[in-house]
């Protein structure tokens, strides 16, 4: 594995002159060329800014880049600057690996909630983005059936939701009348799953202690929640766990699939495909309001940097709206403030994409900021994916709600 | 060695000794340290980890916790239940015509009458006379991964074993081109497990898959589609069948290799004799296989309880723990849900049960050798 890191880290230099002190930074996005060539515009900028400090970027892939961290953790080697998925960022806070931000008040007016990283009442973390999730849809295709076109205002309800879909099946035009994604396995299950979850008005654990999920996770709304997403697989409106990865990358385009929940970074391939009839429509409510996601990857101080001041220096730099609509332009993701959105031909105002920012500002909820998220996220995708291939609901959601509480006691309440 | 001695002065012996000791340590010592530093610490490590609460990450100190984890996956106990009844004390019975139960949970959640079977679950259940037979345990992912296990060694081992051979008998002999096929059957071998996984993830596709398209051709349509690795009855099944094919070449070359070291004359003895095809293969060829077949079955069932690759690339122990396995649980609580001391107490269980089986295998073989 070392080896392996050793061989697709990137060392970045700008051959300035040694005055400044180098700052290292960590970034997950190896492989990804044009991500690359905005954070490096970025890096070339700030050092040219200031004579103090010098950013030296190391790329890792992003399947490797948690265990380098934590690696590196282990052996005290972690940069000075790192980069962090919103839903982690508490449990390395809570292990010691970060340190809180320190960057001017003004820094981050404006920002989406799901973009600023909160641990114990400070902030550990801030992203230049955000990602939200939304019902991708065709307009003729609802019209034809008579289904109502839902707005953020007035989203579809519980039954009309799940009536729409009988509706869409009974066509016998699709495979599928609904697409949610089961074959993309791991944190897809939490993020765009467990907004459902709420919007039925459980979740994955207590947001007010953060130390049980009993009754959250498997009380009456969760179960009416197992119930109803078993259903769907029962009655075979959707997908179930073995899709083809294929078919949910291209299924929708193609036509197997009447509706698809997705996030915005599949919006501009469906864009091309469906042009002005493509539809990104807001999440059902349940009873409980419409919920999705929120948070994606962010920037953080590491908590053994020597030069805590530097990279908060760089931060502070980084989070420019010229910045963050670069990141938009160059791979869909949602600027973090209204001002940046309003520099990008996608996300401002009349863009096809602007409805995404909406989504986020007004529905987002940030995954439950513990530092046992983790395991949750795994025990909850895995209660899913049981539920989805029939396993008893109440019995599955009181196995899931148990092993997050043995991990809480385990941890000793993760500092709650 | 003569000249050595009358032309140059001798050395004494013992100083020889000496340095012909120190360059075979010496040159024993990479190996030495690297087991040290890779097997044996990282073993002890395990045993001492399965004894606390050891996490993977964490600011909270470890603690020594005793039996604490053993005790959580093997904790199991038998609970029958009554059906319901109605007032007059008859059994109700619901629309199939079964007696009904009152709900586990109500027993095994926070019932303080029954404060032994808090946090237990069903692992499997029986119908006794009227009653409901129960064998509820604490840690069912871990209960299922054993047994699945298990099952996988006891079908790997013979199939595996016995399709080499058939292999090994097909291929020792000497016809033209059977390099070819000696070739074709270790291809798999060579190629990595991950690699082979994927490409079979594609064969079992449900929809359009390879193994799905070739049934359906062969049975001129009449077969149904399966979802091979999405059915819980199927999955294992699925697993067992790619890793037999994967594995088979290696075996049948030990088992070649085996089959070369009988001589020739045994069979020219036994053709002389008028013994026919199956008894050449009964009195000569199976005695003098007999060491392979056990070295063959003692390394298949190492490998096969190490059953880990095909699991985390084409099933992640799904659906419904269909899949599960001792190592891929191991891992999975070791490194994705950061609870080292779980996953180590699963690798010291393993342990243990490997190498009770291989003194078994080595306790046979000895009876066998005396005869």
């Amino acid at each position: 594995m070392k080896r392996l890191m050793a061989l697709v880290v990137v060392f970045v230099s700008f051959g300035m002159v040694s005055a400044q002190t180098e700052l290292s930074l960590w970034y997950h996005g190896a492989g990804n060329q044009v991500e690359r060539d905005i954070l490096v515009g970025i890096i070339d900028d700030f050092n040219a800014s200031q004579s103090d400090w010098q950013v030296v970027l190391e790329e890792f892939p992003q399947q490797a880049y948690n265990e380098s961290i934590v690696a590196a953790a282990l052996s005290g080697t972690l940069p000075d600057i790192i980069d962090v998925d919103g839903p982690v960022m508490p449990n390395w806070a809570w292990s010691g690996y970060m340190q809180p931000l320190n960057l001017s008040e003004a820094s981050l007016e404006g920002f989406l909630p799901g973009a600023i990283g909160m641990w114990d009442g400070e902030v550990y973390s801030v992203g230049l983005w955000d990602a939200a999730v939304a019902m991708f849809a065709r307009r003729s295709v609802l019209e034809a059936n008579n289904i109502r076109i839902p707005s953020l205002e007035e989203p579809w309800s519980f039954e009309e939701f799940d009536a729409a879909l009988e509706t869409l099946q009974a066509t016998g035009e699709f495979d599928y009348a609904l697409d949610l994604g089961m074959a993309w396995t791991g944190e897809w299950y939490p993020y765009a799953f467990s907004p459902l979850l709420q919007s039925f008005g459980g979740d994955l654990i207590d947001r007010s202690s953060y130390a049980t999920a009993e009754g959250f996770l498997n009380g009456e709304e969760a179960v009416a929640f197992g119930n109803w997403w078993q259903s769907l697989f029962d009655r075979g409106l959707v997908p179930g766990t073995s899709q083809d990865g294929a078919d949910r990358d291209t299924g929708f385009i193609d036509g197997k699939y009447a509706l698809q929940w997705n996030g915005n970074w599949a919006a501009l391939a469906a864009l091309e495909a469906f042009g002005d009839e493509l539809l990104f429509l807001p999440a059902p409510d349940f009873g409980n309001g419409s919920t999705i996601g929120a948070a994606s990857w962010q920037f953080g101080v590491s908590a053994n940097s020597e030069h805590a001041d530097g990279a908060n220096a760089f931060i502070e730099f980084a989070l420019q709206d010229k910045y963050l609509a670069a990141f938009t332009e160059g791979i869909g993701l949602i600027p973090a403030t209204a001002s940046a959105a309003a520099m990008t031909e996608n996300y401002s105002e009349g863009g096809p994409l602007e409805v995404f920012f909406e989504l986020s500002e007004a529905q987002a909820l940030i995954r439950p900021p513990t530092p046992g998220y983790v395991v949750m996220a795994l025990v909850f995708e895995k209660a899913l994916a049981d539920i989805a291939n029939g396993a008893d609901v109440q019995d599955t959601l009181d196995a899931a709600v148990d092993e997050i509480n043995a991990d809480i006691e385990n941890n000793s309440g993760y500092g709650f | 060695m003569q000249n050595a001695l009358t032309s140059r002065p001798a050395r004494p012996r013992s100083l020889q000794k000496r340095q012909e000791a120190i360059a075979g340590w010496l040159m024993a010592a990479p190996v030495i340290v690297l087991l040290t530093v890779f097997v044996i610490a990282p073993f002890f490590f395990a045993i001492y980890f399965s004894f606390t609460n050891q996490r993977l990450i964490s600011p909270n100190p470890t603690e020594f916790v005793g039996l604490r984890n053993y005790q959580r996956m093997l904790n199991m106990r038998f609970f029958s239940l009554d059906p319901v009844s109605d007032a007059t004390g008859n059994p109700v019975l619901n629309e199939e015509g079964n007696y009904s139960y009152p709900r586990l949970r109500t027993f095994t959640r926070d019932n303080p009458d029954y404060p032994q079977l808090d946090g237990l679950r069903e692992y499997t259940s029986w119908q006794v006379g009227k009653k409901r037979l129960y064998l509820l345990v604490n840690d069912v992912v871990f209960i299922k991964a054993l047994f699945n296990t298990i099952f996988f060694v006891l079908v790997v081992a013979p199939l595996q074993g016995g399709l080499a051979l058939l292999l090994a008998l097909l291929i020792n002999q000497r016809l033209p081109g059977i390099n070819i096929f000696r070739t074709i059957y270790f291809m798999p071998v060579v190629i990595s497990m991950v690699v082979i996984a994927m490409l079979w993830r594609f064969i079992y596709d449900g929809n359009n898959g390879l193994l799905n398209s070739l049934l359906s051709f062969i049975s001129i349509g009449r077969f149904e589609p399966q979802d091979w690795l999405g059915n819980p009855s199927l999955a294992m099944g699925a697993l067992i069948a790619m890793s037999v094919w994967q594995a088979v070449g290696f075996h049948m070359i030990i088992w070649l290799a085996g089959l070369q070291t009988i001589p020739g004359v045994l069979y020219e003895a036994a053709s002389t004799e008028g013994a026919n095809g199956w008894q050449k293969f009964r009195h000569v060829t199976w005695p003098g296989l007999r060491n392979t077949a056990v070295f063959i079955l003692i390394i298949i069932t190492m490998q096969a309880f190490g059953l880990f690759i095909q699991v985390d690339v084409m099933t992640s122990g799904g659906p419904l723990d269909s899949t599960q396995s001792l190592v891929y649980q191991a891992y999975v609580r070791g490194f994705q849900k950061q609870d080292i001391a779980g996953g180590s107490a699963i690798s010291v269980l393993l342990f243990l049960i490997v190498i009770s089986i291989s003194i078994f295998q080595a306790y046979v073989t000895r009876e066998r050798r005396t005869r």
